[in-house]
């Protein structure tokens, strides 16, 4: 199935969790996720399964100030 | 001598707040950090760049043993955005402290403060630590302080300009009119505007371009710090009044005829 992440199409497995996305991406390290405009909870990583045509952000830390 | 600066039940023994951005490399900032003596640092929240592998991580070099992470929503320019970003930034994991910063126009980059006091009501009740970024109108600090942030950080200049502290005035007033820390947020191009700042009686100053920007920006960092500290002390110490004219410091008893 196909889902969009951070703006960008992607195929991931049906029935795929959050977490199993991260690691298909190779993303290391501390990410929040947001599916369909809701921000996931750390500990929903594991848990919440993605659907088809879902809207992912998976965000992180980046150098700012103001 | 215990001058600490305390925010949200926190102590802080330096009372500048730095940035991230902007530094010529990661190395250099964090010894900008070190020099200042900062224990808060500002920090954006950004999609991850999923191309980019194994690139060093921004956390690696901030010193979170000492240092309070202090996420940011700027460029956010409703509140909605900003309370999006405030959640992510607190499923990130390391703190509920967030800068909020809600902006109105991107020239000059003046906060909207009517979405900044609504974002600021959301928070709160969410549970978030609040210092948001706004202007130099004590009625809008005020509303802030009533929606339980716990700072409020009006702007000295526009972000990024270097300008100074061109409402010294105003921020007497502000400062007056809340209980709560005032922290100049903006405006700081060099050392003296720090000291300006506390001389004004705030209680706090985070910058982050007239640090990273400088031709030296560790050697400026720690001009900072002392800057900070002088002005600081000036403050405690309770400078003279001004006066019109001259009025000499040598007695005139005594002259010689």
């Amino acid at each position: 199935m196909f889902v969009q992440v951070n703006g960008e199409r992607r195929e991931v497995p049906d029935g795929a969790t959050v977490l199993e996305l991260l690691r298909t991406l190779g993303v290391r390290g501390r990410v929040a996720v947001e599916r369909n405009g809701v921000v996931l909870r750390q500990a929903e990583h594991a848990d919440v399964r993605i659907g088809e045509g879902d809207v992912l952000e998976v965000v992180t830390f980046v150098g700012g100030g103001a | 001598m215990d001058d600490a600066l305390v925010i949200g039940g926190r102590r802080f023994r330096s009372r500048l707040i730095l940035g991230s951005g902007k530094y010529p490399d990661l190395e250099t900032m964090k010894r900008c950090h070190e020099a200042s003596g900062t224990e808060m640092v500002t920090v954006a929240v950004r999609r991850l760049d999923l191309k980019a592998t194994g690139e060093a991580s921004l956390l690696h070099w901030i010193d979170r043993e000492r240092v309070t992470l202090l996420p940011n929503t700027a460029l956010c320019y409703t509140a909605d955005d900003a309370v999006r970003t405030c959640r992510l930034a607190r499923e990130l994991g390391m703190s509920n402290w967030v800068k909020l910063d809600v902006r109105g126009d991107q020239r000059t980059l003046f906060p909207d403060v009517e979405q900044t006091v609504a974002a600021a009501r959301t928070l709160v009740k969410e549970g978030f630590v609040v210092l948001p970024y706004t202007s130099d109108d004590l009625i809008v600090a005020r509303k802030l302080a009533d929606a339980g942030c716990a700072a409020v950080m009006p702007l000295a200049a526009p972000i990024g300009s270097g300008l100074g502290i061109r409402n010294p005035h105003a921020l007497q007033l502000l400062r007056e009119a809340v209980r709560i820390p005032v922290i100049v947020d903006a405006g700081v191009g060099t050392a003296s505007d720090v000291s300006i700042a506390f001389e004004l009686g705030c209680d706090g100053v985070l910058l982050n371009t007239a640090v990273a920007g400088a031709r030296e920006p560790v050697r400026m960092a720690r001009a900072m710090k002392l800057a900070a500290e002088a002005g600081r002390e000036a403050f405690l110490a309770g400078r003279i009044p001004r006066r019109a004219y001259g009025s000499a410091s040598s007695p005139p008893e005594g002259l010689l005829p």
